[in-house]
């Protein structure tokens, strides 16, 4: 029999403003490469003598009766393609702004795309959306057709004025124009189409066709780390198989792997197969497979599947640059179903950072993000979500949005700014237990006087946390309290000595804070931490230490206050680019949900806000009445 | 990984979706080659299972062939299969003399909406592919009808990433594809590899006529061919020029007549 072809089909969408000539241009690259069938151009006669019009080649792509009746694409269009040099699809996209979903879902399984831009025209409001979300959907292999140069009289100068003010547009929006053709053609025509056009001498490059041929077919993720999405769970014939597609990465038959949220283990014992010859030992990415485990725990579909090794990270919160689909505009606050591989959860929206706009590329700040827009949000849900950012695994970086019952966005994941939430979780020791004190809490605090617990202030640098702790430990040690801070700088020169400030840093920073406090605090003391500690997920860790005790102190204050009193001039070198990820300025900081105590020093002189904080004291920590 | 390998896994990937997020699913079964190689792709994702009935629409006029084969394979894959038919219909003579796009909406389209109402489905799962013809060509992977079971081509929802439509309003349904990026050439070189079953109506016979199509008896032409095995099928497909469904006489009545039938609900 015939071979079969083991090169993957390539994929690639035609995109550009609408009236730019895309679909003409996939008809006649149909026509003269003799792709059509028998009787398609006479079918296509009869079609335009029917409505008096002129031959049109895009009626190979446009089938809808509406399509052909208003002369526009509504609808994404595949079609395959053969040269002798690859198999191809060729995704026709509409070019109207009304459409960009349909262009959205043509682009996004596309490998390579070429971008039609009309001669006379130059580079519209489409051709710079369609540029910028090409990119956003990480496609990297780009050409352009400036078509229509029948009406620029096949211009050499106009050809190279609207290839440049395209090529400064993709460039400014990050692709390597070095890499990119650009080819003048005459779709209608055929000119450079599949052959070299006799209107053109001064053109010498590759025709679309060759330039088609030039894209390369995508690398698999197989040398990701793996990431095995679970499905579904089939129970059959006595078998619990754990069903999925592997995204990234390879799989054996005898590794042990980690489910995450859940954190379960388990060493895989078969891999299932119907109809394949022999046991299958091994799999990898891009294949749907099943797998059975050597002990039986519970997992469940949206459980992704790694080696411990190299996990994904756990986030209750994420940034996201996204693309916009919805009628109704995206804005903070808002919650959506987040669709994440497999998994779903409910996320809200917590800010909008910024809208870009796609023509100037300039962006505001805050606001909504409406229909066909761009932004970049951050999104928050209430369990762990196992998430990779889109810059380290494409596939797992990714999510859509669902409003109702429709898919109303799809973005990209950033971890930037935000740790990975999972080396708090669980203890690594084996064989430990807690052992109980002779002494009870209650007992000591009836020696001391009053309770134990922790004052967690928290607030963005110079909102006066470390000024407020000192001057309160003060006031309550006076009063015969047991009471200590922890500070910051302080901490850092032993306990936290070998941390630095990413964010991963940050957060163990706080988990060691959090049970340092937490044994003050059995202890029967009184402690007063000042730490920025800017992530909720963070805080709510430490609340877990010790949940009895432990008292969110929100020291509130605006950036533009801090920014003034900037005790340390740490805002000055933040500004100035030496200090970075600093919080505020160029690192988030998330101000807590439910505080037990708010002392706004923006409004608050020292003395206001100190007897706020020994009065919340007085009625939360008194035992005999001493504080 | 080589490309039938990957057509597979995703159909495989399709087609364990809809079962996981679709309550009340069945799949089409029309006992052509395309149907034959999804129902094959269903014991792969399901492990020799299929877990959800199968329909077929009897018309009636379909080859004898087809009904033999079509009982035969029901049995022996243990398969559920609910056979339908629109008796009224047919008691009052329907046939392609009355309108070939009439007789196809009158024994397809409106038995097919008959089953999906009575055991009240919200998902059947078809196997069109976009190269057989331009309306399939823009189709969606989970593609919804509403409550009268029409297809709303002016507006599909956006579908990428995988991340197909899941959730839908009450009385509607949803049509899944999971061959729809699959060619004619790919189904065939499958068959070949896994060694389905196919009715022989596609080979050869001795007058040198092949079915390439098949559907009723009545509207669906046979080709000249000399291609009498699944290899030479493979080879005569990789240099034909004629359109897979040149013989299936409902698509030529006019020029939109496939469009009208797919957007009332055809599949």
């Amino acid at each position: 029999m015939s071979e079969v072809t083991s090169q993957p089909t390539l994929k690639i969408v035609i995109v550009g403003h609408v009236d730019h000539g895309k679909s003409t241009l996939v008809g006649r690259l149909f026509h003269d490469t003799g792709s059509l069938p028998d009787g398609k151009v006479e079918a296509i006669q009869a079609m335009c003598a029917k409505r008096g019009m002129p031959f049109e080649w895009a009626f190979v792509m446009d089938a809808l009766k509406a399509e052909r009746d208003q002369g526009i694409t509504i609808d994404v269009s595949q079609i395959w393609f053969k040269t002798a040099v690859r198999d191809m699809v060729l995704i026709d996209a509409p070019g109207h702004k009304e459409f960009v979903k349909n262009m959205v879902c043509g682009a996004a399984q596309a490998d390579a795309a070429v971008l039609v831009v009309d001669a006379l025209e130059g580079v519209r409001e489409q051709t710079r959306r369609h540029g910028y979300l090409l990119h956003l959907l990480g496609i990297r292999q780009v050409a352009v057709a400036i078509n229509k140069m029948d009406l620029a009289g096949y211009a050499e100068s106009r050809f190279e004025e609207v290839s440049g003010e395209c090529l400064d547009y993709l460039g400014s929006i990050g692709l390597d124009t070095a890499d990119i053709r650009v080819v003048p053609v005459c779709g209608r025509d055929g000119d450079n189409i599949a052959k070299a056009s006799a209107h053109m001498p001064w053109y010498d490059g590759p025709t679309v066709v060759e330039t088609l041929e030039a894209f390369h077919p995508p690398a698999g993720p197989v040398g990701l780390p793996l990431r095995f999405p679970l499905q579904d769970v089939y129970k059959l014939d006595e078998r619990r198989i754990l069903a999925g597609r592997i995204e990234s990465g390879r799989l054996h038959v005898g590794d042990e792997v980690l489910f995450s949220p859940s954190g379960k283990k388990a060493k895989v014992a078969t891999i299932e197969s119907w109809n394949t010859p022999g046991a299958v030992m091994s799999a990898h990415a891009g294949q749907s497979v099943g797998i059975t485990l050597d002990e039986q725990i519970f997992v469940e579909r949206g459980d992704v599947t790694s080696h411990e090794a190299h996990a994904p990270m756990l986030t209750n919160v994420f940034k996201a640059r996204l693309f916009w689909l919805g009628h109704a505009p995206l804005e903070a606050g808002k919650t959506y179903k987040i669709k994440l591989g497999t998994a779903e959860h409910q996320v809200e929206v917590q800010s909008v950072e910024r809208v870009i706009d796609v023509e100037d590329l300039s962006s505001t700040s805050g606001g909504k993000v409406e229909r066909n827009a761009i932004g970049e949000v951050i999104l928050r849900s209430r369990g762990l979500m196992t998430v990779d950012p889109f810059t380290s695994n494409m596939r797992m970086g990714r999510f859509v949005l669902v409003d109702g019952y429709d898919t109303v966005g799809g973005g990209l994941i950033s971890m930037d700014g935000y740790a990975d939430q999972r080396p708090g979780l669980g203890v690594k020791s084996q064989n430990i237990a807690r052992v109980a004190h002779r002494v009870g809490i209650e007992e000591r605090w009836r020696a001391n006087g009053h309770r134990g617990g922790i004052l967690w202030l928290t607030g963005l640098s110079g909102s006066g946390k470390s000024t407020l702790g000192f001057l309160l430990e003060q006031h309550l040690f006076r009063k015969g309290c047991q009471v200590y801070v922890l500070d910051g700088d302080n901490v850092r020169h032993g306990l936290s000595a070998d941390l630095g400030f990413s964010p991963d840093d940050r957060a163990e920073n706080i988990r060691r804070i959090g049970e340092v406090a937490g044994l003050f605090a059995r202890a029967g003391v009184i402690v007063i931490t000042a730490f920025i500690s800017p992530y909720r997920s963070d805080r709510e860790r430490v609340r877990s230490v010790a949940p009895d005790l432990f008292h969110e102190v929100h020291i509130k204050a605006d950036v533009a206050t801090c920014e003034k009193r900037d005790p340390k001039g740490l805002y000055a070198k933040a500004r100035s680019g030496e200090i970075k990820e600093f919080t505020g300025v160029s690192a988030p900081y998330e101000a807590p949900e439910k505080p037990e105590l708010v002392v706004d020093t923006t409004h608050s002189n020292v003395d206001e806000s100190l007897a706020l904080l020994s009065d919340y004291v007085l009625a939360n920590f008194s035992v005999t009445g001493k504080v | 990984m080589d490309h039938l390998d990957a057509l597979e896994a995703q159909s495989v990937y399709i087609l364990r979706e809809a079962f996981n997020k679709i309550d009340r699913l069945a799949m089409l079964w029309s006992i052509g080659k395309d149907s034959n190689a999804m129902l094959w792709l269903a014991r792969k994702a399901f492990f020799g299972h299929v877990p959800f009935p199968l329909i077929h629409v009897d018309t009636h006029h379909k080859i004898p062939e087809m009904i033999a084969f079509r009982d035969r394979y029901a049995k022996e894959w243990k398969l559920n299969l609910i056979i339908h038919e629109n008796t009224a219909a047919l008691d009052a003579g329907m046939g392609p003399d009355k309108g070939r796009v009439n007789c196809c909406t009158a024994l397809k389209t409106e038995p097919l909406k008959e089953v999906i109402a009575r055991h009240d489905f919200q998902g059947v799962i078809a196997g069109i592919r976009r190269d057989e013809e331009g309306t399939r060509a823009k189709e969606r992977v989970f593609s919804p009808r509403n409550e009268t079971a029409q297809w709303d081509t002016r507006d599909q929802p956006p579908e990428f990433w995988d991340q197909f439509k899941t959730d839908f309003p009450p009385n509607t349904h949803v049509r899944i594809h999971p061959l729809l990026h699959w060619t004619e050439l790919d189904i065939w070189r499958y068959i070949a590899r896994e060694n389905i079953p196919v009715v022989s109506l596609y080979f050869a016979n001795a007058e040198g006529r092949r079915y390439r199509s098949l559907g009723c008896a009545p509207c669906t032409g046979a080709i000249k061919s000399t291609a009498a095995t699944i290899p030479e099928i493979i080879r005569e497909l990789e240099t034909t020029k004629t359109s897979e469904r040149a013989g299936r006489a409902q698509d030529q009545e006019s020029e939109d007549a496939f469009e009208r039938l797919r957007s009332e609900g055809y599949m």
